[in-house]
C-alpha cells in the first residue's frame, strides 16, 4: 500500500467515461463511496490499480481515474497477483462479482486469500448474474427463479465471507451498497496489510431487486443489522439486544439487554483478531440473528509479495548477475585448434 | 553410421564414425541418470552427440513390467550428429522387460549387454517371456553378453555396508563404468559429479564410485572374448571454443533470462507443473539474481493471467506449459492480444489430444499455436529445432514480444526439452541489446494508450507513472484512445491493426534460407521443430547419393518469412515431414497455394532418418 499522502478530491477519481449501469443499480452507490473514500486515504491515483473480472460490477475500473485492468471472467485475482508481485509498491484493488469470484473464479479467490496478497477485494454480491441477464448465481438462495431455473434453483448457496475465512483470509468485512457505513469498511480494508476481503450487498434492481431488503431496509435496520466495531460490545436494536456466547452449544445467541447493562447480559466485546468468533459471525443465520456487518475479522500476517521479495533478495545476496558466467556454467570443455581438451 | 560389425568384430583399425547406445532398464534403475552422465563424458571427450530420453508416464510403474521400462539413447560420433540415431548398435538391458521392449530396435548383429541376475522366473513372467531369452537362442541375430551385473555390483560395494536395496541402486553406475571403458571415456568427471551429488552422504558416493570403477575394471580385465571390445571414437571436428552440454529446457530458461536482460527488464514467470514443461519452472526458480520472479500458480489460467498482470506492471511476463495447459491459457492469450501486452508463452509439446502421451513427443500443437484462439487473434509463433537452437529462439521470442507489444508462442517439444546436446557457449557480447523504454510522458498531441509507433506497437506504460492513468481490458478498444468501442468500423480497423502488426514481424526476421541444397530444384523437404535432425541427415545422404533434394527448415511459423512462398514455388515437389497429421503442410498450402505433400508420423517417437530417406526416394521417381 502506498504510504505517500496525496491531496485529492472526489473529482480527481472520476473518469470522463459515461457510467453504464442500469439506473438505480447499487453499483453507483459503491462507486461513489469508493471515489469519496480515496481522498481520505491519501491515495495517489497514479499508484492505484483497479483490477476486475467480468460482470456488471467488473466495469468498475473504467470509472476510476486510476490505472485499471478489466480482465477476463474470474481471473482478476490471478492478474492482480502478477501486478503486485511485479511492483509491490502499487495499491491494488480487485473488483469482482458473486459469479466472477465464486463460480468461475472460485479457485483464484481461494488462492489469493490463502497467499495473503496485499490488496483489497471488493465482492459485489447481488446474488445473481447481472451481465448475462439474470441467471441464478452461487450465492442465490435456494428456490431462486431465473431464466436458467424457471422452477427455482435447487442448489445450496455459498457464503462469501465463510468461504473467505475458510480460505485463510486475514481480513473479512461486510457492507451494504447504499449504507453510510461502507466508507469506514473500505478504510479498514485499506489499512489492513494483506488480502482484505469485503462482501458488499449490492442491489441489482433489474434481475434481483431488493433481495437484501429484509436486512438492508433503513426502516428495520436497527433490529436487522449488527454493526461490529473492534473493542465494542456486539449490540443492536438500539442497545436493547446483544450477542452473547452460548457456552453449552458453543455458538452465539441473542440476549436481551436490560437498562443498558450489556455486561450483565453476557454480551461479548468484538475482538477483530478472534478467529473463532469470526467463524461464528460469518455463519450467523439471518432471521434468528441480525446480519453481521462491518469488520468481522482483522488480524494481519505477513503478505505474499513481501515474502517473495524477501526470498528473492536473500537468494540473490552476494551473487552478481553475469550472463556470460550463467551460460558458461556446468561442466564445460574447450576445443582448441586441432581437438578437444578436458 | 557405424555398423554393429565395425563395433564388435575387434577390427580396431575400422574406427566407426558414430555409435548408438541405448540404456534400458526399470524406471527405478536410474537409466536416465546413467544416460545423462554418459552424455556428459561423451561431450567431454569431444564427440558430437544427440540423445533421446524415453521414459514411462508412470512415476513408479510396478517393477519389472513392460510399461515400466525407461530408456535413454545416445548417438555420438566423430562428425556432425543431428539425431539420436535410428537403430542402436549397443543395447544395455537391465532386466527382461527392458530387453523385450527394446531389442527389436537393435541393429542386426548389434550387441546386447544384459544383467543375467535379473532374468529370474518372476521377472521373465512379468516381461511375458516363456523361456529365458538369454538361453533359448531367440537372440541369435544379435551378439549377446550376459553376466550377473547385480551380483557384481553387490560384490563391488560390499565394503560400504549398504543394505541390499541401496547396494543394488549402484547397478547403474557399474553399467556406466563398463560403457565408459567400452568407448574409452573418462571416469573423472563422473566421479566428481558423484562426490558433489552425494556430498552429504559420502558413503553412498564412495559406493557408487566403487561400482563405477568395478564396471570399468570388468571391461578392462575380465576374460571377455568375442564381442566386447574397446572402441575409441575420435573427437568430432568442431569450431574451437568453449562447450557444454545443454538440454532444451535449460536452453529455453537461459534464453529467457538472456532475453529479459537484453530487454533490460525484470522477468516474471508464472507456471503450473506439467510434463515436459516443468523443467523450465525448476530452472528459472534458481535464477533470482537475474531479476527473475517465479510463481507456481494454482492452475495454468492463473499462471498466464499473473504473467499478463506482471507485464502490465512493466516486467517481462512469461508462462509455459504443454498441450492441455496451453488449451487452458487460450482465453488469456486473447486478453494479451487485445490489451497488446508483451508475453512469452512456451509450449513444450507432447502427444495429444487430452492427456495423450505425456512423456512422448509430438508436433501436433501447430494449429493450436497459429489458430487456436477465439476471434481473429493473431500471434507470432516461433519453433525451436534443437536444445541449442532453443536458446536463440527464446531470445527472439522476447525481442518480438517487447518490440511489437504482443504475446509470442515459442514451440518446443518433449524431445527437445529433455534431450541434451553439446552447445558452443555463446559470447553474450555478440547479442544486440534491445532495451525497453516504458513510456513516462504523453506523446505530442496528448496521451494515447492505443497510439502506435512505426511497428504498430502501442506504448507500454507502467502503473505508477504519474499523469498517464488509463484503463485497458478485453473489450474492443477505440483506435488511439483505447476507450471501450463497439462501433463496426472501429472493430474492423482494430482487427486489421492487430493482424498487420503481427504480419509486420516478418520485416524483422530476415529471409528464409535453404538449410542444405539449392534454392529451387526437384524436391524440397520442408520441416519445422525437432524433425530438423532426421530431415537434415536424410537430405545429406540423399544428396551424397546424387539426388536433387534440398532441406528448408522453418523457424518462424507465424508470420512466415516474406520470401518463403516464392522459394517454395521454385521446387517441383514439396514434402513436409511432421510428427502430426499434416499441420504445417496445411498452413503452407493455405498461405502459398503450393502442393505440399505430407509425411506423417504420430507414434510418439522421432522420425528415423531411413523413413525420411525412403520418402525422398519415392518422391524422386
Ligand atoms: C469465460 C466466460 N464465460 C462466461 C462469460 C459470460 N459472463 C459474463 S459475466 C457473467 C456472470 C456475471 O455475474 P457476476 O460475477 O455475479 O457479476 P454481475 O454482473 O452480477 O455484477 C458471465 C457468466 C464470460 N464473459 N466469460
Ligand atoms: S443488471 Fe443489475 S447489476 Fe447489472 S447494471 Fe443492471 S442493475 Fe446493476
Ligand atoms: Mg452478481
Amino acid at each position: 500500500m502506498n504510504e505517500m499522502t496525496k491531496v485529492t478530491t472526489l473529482k480527481d477519481w472520476e473518469t470522463d467515461q459515461e457510467v453504464r449501469w442500469c439506473p438505480g443499480c447499487g453499483d453507483y452507490a459503491i462507486l461513489k463511496a469508493v471515489q469519496r473514500t480515496m481522498p481520505q486515504l491519501g491515495a495517489d491515483p497514479a499508484n492505484t490499480v483497479f483490477v476486475s473480472g467480468i460482470g456488471c460490477s467488473s466495469r468498475f475500473p473504467y470509472y476510476m481515474e486510476t490505472y485499471g485492468f478489466h480482465t477476463i471472467h474470474g481471473r482478476a485475482p490471478a492478474v492482480a497477483t502478477g501486478v503486485k508481485l511485479a511492483n509491490p509498491e502499487l495499491d491494488v484493488w480487485i473488483i469482482t462479482g458473486d459469479g466472477d469470484a465464486l463460480s468461475i473464479g472460485g479457485n483464484h479467490t481461494m488462492h489469493v486469500l490463502r497467499r495473503n496478497l496485499d490488496c483489497q477485494i471488493m465482492l459485489f454480491n447481488n446474488e445473481i448474474y447481472g451481465l448475462t441477464k439474470g441467471q441464478y448465481s452461487p450465492t442465490s438462495r435456494e428456490g431462486t427463479t431465473s431464466p436458467s431455473t424457471p422452477y427455482g434453483s435447487v442448489d445450496h448457496p455459498a457464503s462469501p465471507c465463510a468461504f473467505a475465512l475458510g480460505s485463510g483470509a486475514r481480513f473479512v468485512a461486510r457492507g451494504i451498497d447504499v449504507h453510510k457505513g461502507l466508507p469506514d469498511v473500505l478504510k479498514a480494508a485499506h489499512a489492513h496489510k494483506g488480502a482484505a476481503f469485503i462482501e458488499i450487498f449490492q442491489n441489482c434492481i433489474v434481475y434481483n431487486k431488493d433481495v437484501f431488503e429484509e436486512f438492508a431496509a433503513k426502516k428495520t435496520a436497527a433490529s436487522t443489522q449488527l454493526w461490529l466495531a473492534d473493542g465494542e460490545p456486539m449490540l443492536f436494536e438500539k442497545g436493547e439486544k446483544g450477542i452473547a456466547l452460548d457456552n453449552e452449544n458453543l455458538t452465539l445467541k441473542v440476549v436481551d439487554v436490560v437498562d443498558g447493562d450489556w455486561e450483565a447480559a453476557g454480551v461479548i466485546v468484538h475482538d477483530v483478531t478472534n478467529r473463532s468468533i469470526a467463524h461464528m459471525l460469518v455463519e450467523l443465520p439471518f432471521g434468528e440473528f441480525p446480519m453481521a456487518l462491518g469488520v468481522l475479522y482483522d488480524d494481519p500476517k505477513p503478505t505474499f509479495e513481501s515474502a517473495v521479495v524477501e526470498q528473492n533478495k536473500l537468494a540473490s545476496e552476494g551473487k552478481k548477475p553475469d550472463l556470460q558466467a550463467l551460460v558458461s556454467k556446468g561442466q564445460t570443455w574447450t576445443v582448441k585448434e586441432g581437438g578437444p581438451e578436458l | 553410421m557405424a555398423s554393429a560389425a565395425e563395433v564388435n568384430t575387434g577390427k580396431t583399425d575400422a574406427v566407426p564414425e558414430a555409435v548408438v547406445v541405448r540404456f534400458a532398464g526399470d524406471s527405478g534403475d536410474g537409466m536416465q541418470l546413467t544416460g545423462g552422465q554418459f552424455t556428459l563424458s561423451t561431450a567431454l571427450s569431444g564427440n558430437d552427440l544427440a540423445t533421446f530420453p524415453d521414459f514411462p508416464a508412470e512415476i513408479r510403474a510396478p517393477q519389472g513390467t513392460l510399461f515400466g521400462v525407461s530408456a535413454f539413447q545416445i548417438n555420438f560420433g566423430s562428425r556432425e550428429i543431428n539425431t539420436a540415431g535410428d537403430q542402436p548398435d549397443v543395447l544395455v538391458a537391465m532386466n527382461p522387460a527392458a530387453l523385450k521392449t527394446n531389442v527389436e530396435a537393435l541393429k542386426p548383429g548389434g550387441l546386447i549387454i544384459a544383467d543375467s541376475g535379473e532374468f529370474g522366473k518372476r521377472n521373465l513372467d512379468k516381461a511375458k517371456y516363456e523361456t529365458n531369452p538369454l538361453e533359448d537362442g531367440s537372440l541369435a541375430k544379435w551378439q549377446l553378453l550376459s553376466f550377473d551385473i547385480s551380483q557384481l555390483t553387490l560384490d563391488a560395494v560390499k565394503p560400504f555396508g549398504l543394505g541390499n536395496k541401496e547396494a543394488l541402486r549402484c547397478k547403474n553406475m557399474w553399467t556406466l563404468g563398463l560403457a565408459l571403458w567400452m568407448f574409452d571415456r573418462e571416469r573423472q568427471p563422473i566421479i566428481d559429479w558423484l562426490n558433489q551429488k552425494f556430498a552429504k552422504k559420502p558413503d553412498i558416493a564412495e559406493a557408487n564410485i566403487a561400482a563405477l570403477n568395478a564396471g570399468h575394471a570388468y571391461g578392462e580385465t575380465a576374460e571377455l572374448s568375442g564381442p566386447m571390445q574397446k572402441v575409441h571414437i575420435p573427437a568430432a571436428p568442431s569450431e574451437p571454443g568453449l562447450y557444454r552440454t545443454i538440454t532444451g529446457a535449460e536452453a529455453i530458461s537461459l534464453g529467457l533470462v538472456a532475453g529479459a536482460q537484453l530487454a533490460n527488464l525484470p522477468m516474471f514467470f508464472g507456471g503450473y507443473p506439467i510434463t515436459p514443461a516443468s523443467a523450465i519452472l525448476h530452472h528459472l526458480a534458481r535464477y533470482k539474481e537475474y531479476g527473475v520472479t517465479t510463481f507456481q500458480a494454482e492452475d495454468e489460467i492463473a499462471a498466464i493471467a499473473s504473467a499478463i498482470g506482471a507485464s502490465y506492471s512493466g516486467s517481462l511476463g512469461v508462462t509455459s506449459s504443454s498441450g492441455p495447459g496451453i488449451a487452458l491459457k487460450g482465453e488469456a492469450m486473447g486478453l494479451a492480444i487485445m490489451t497488446e501486452l508483451p508475453l512469452v508463452v512456451v509450449n513444450s509439446q507432447r502427444g495429444g489430444p487430452s492427456t495423450g502421451l505425456p512423456t512422448k513427443t509430438e508436433q501436433s500443437d501447430l494449429y493450436q499455436a497459429v489458430y487456436g484462439r477465439n476471434g481473429d487473434a493473431p500471434m507470432p509463433v516461433i519453433a525451436a529445432c534443437s536444445p541449442a537452437d532453443a536458446f536463440d529462439c527464446a531470445i527472439e521470442a522476447v525481442r518480438i514480444a517487447v518490440q511489437y507489444m504482443t504475446p509470442v508462442m515459442l514451440l518446443t517439444d518433449g524431445y527437445i526439452a529433455n534431450a541434451a546436446e553439446p552447445w558452443a557457449v555463446p559470447d553474450m557480447s555478440d547479442y544486440e541489446a534491445f532495451p525497453v523504454q516504458h513510456m513516462t510522458e504523453a506523446q505530442d498531441g496528448g496521451f494515447k494508450p492505443y497510439g502506435r509507433d512505426e511497428k504498430l506497437a502501442r506504448p507500454w506504460v507502467k502503473p505508477g507513472t504519474p499523469d498517464l492513468m488509463h484503463r485497458i481490458g478485453g473489450i474492443e478498444k477505440a483506435v488511439d484512445t483505447g476507450h471501450i468501442d463497439y462501433a463496426p468500423a472501429n472493430h474492423q480497423e482494430m482487427t486489421e491493426i492487430r493482424r498487420n502488426k503481427v504480419l509486420g514481424v516478418a520485416d524483422s526476421i530476415g529471409d528464409q534460407q535453404v538449410d542444405m541444397g539449392d534454392a529451387g530444384g526437384k524436391l524440397a523437404i520442408v520441416g519445422w521443430g525437432s524433425t530438423y535432425g532426421p530431415i537434415h541427415q536424410a537430405v545429406r545422404r540423399a544428396r551424397e547419393a546424387g539426388h536433387d533434394v534440398s532441406h528448408i527448415h522453418i523457424r518462424n511459423i507465424w508470420p512466415m518469412p516474406k520470401n518463403l512462398g516464392e522459394l517454395l514455388k521454385s521446387y517441383d515437389r514439396i514434402l513436409v515431414p511432421e510428427m502430426n497429421t499434416g499441420q504445417l503442410k496445411t498452413v503452407l498450402r493455405d498461405q502459398y497455394l503450393v502442393d505440399a505433400k505430407p509425411l506423417n508420423k504420430i507414434s510418439g517417437q522421432p522420425f528415423l532418418i531411413s523413413e525420411i530417406l525412403a520418402a525422398i526416394e519415392e518422391n524422386l521417381v
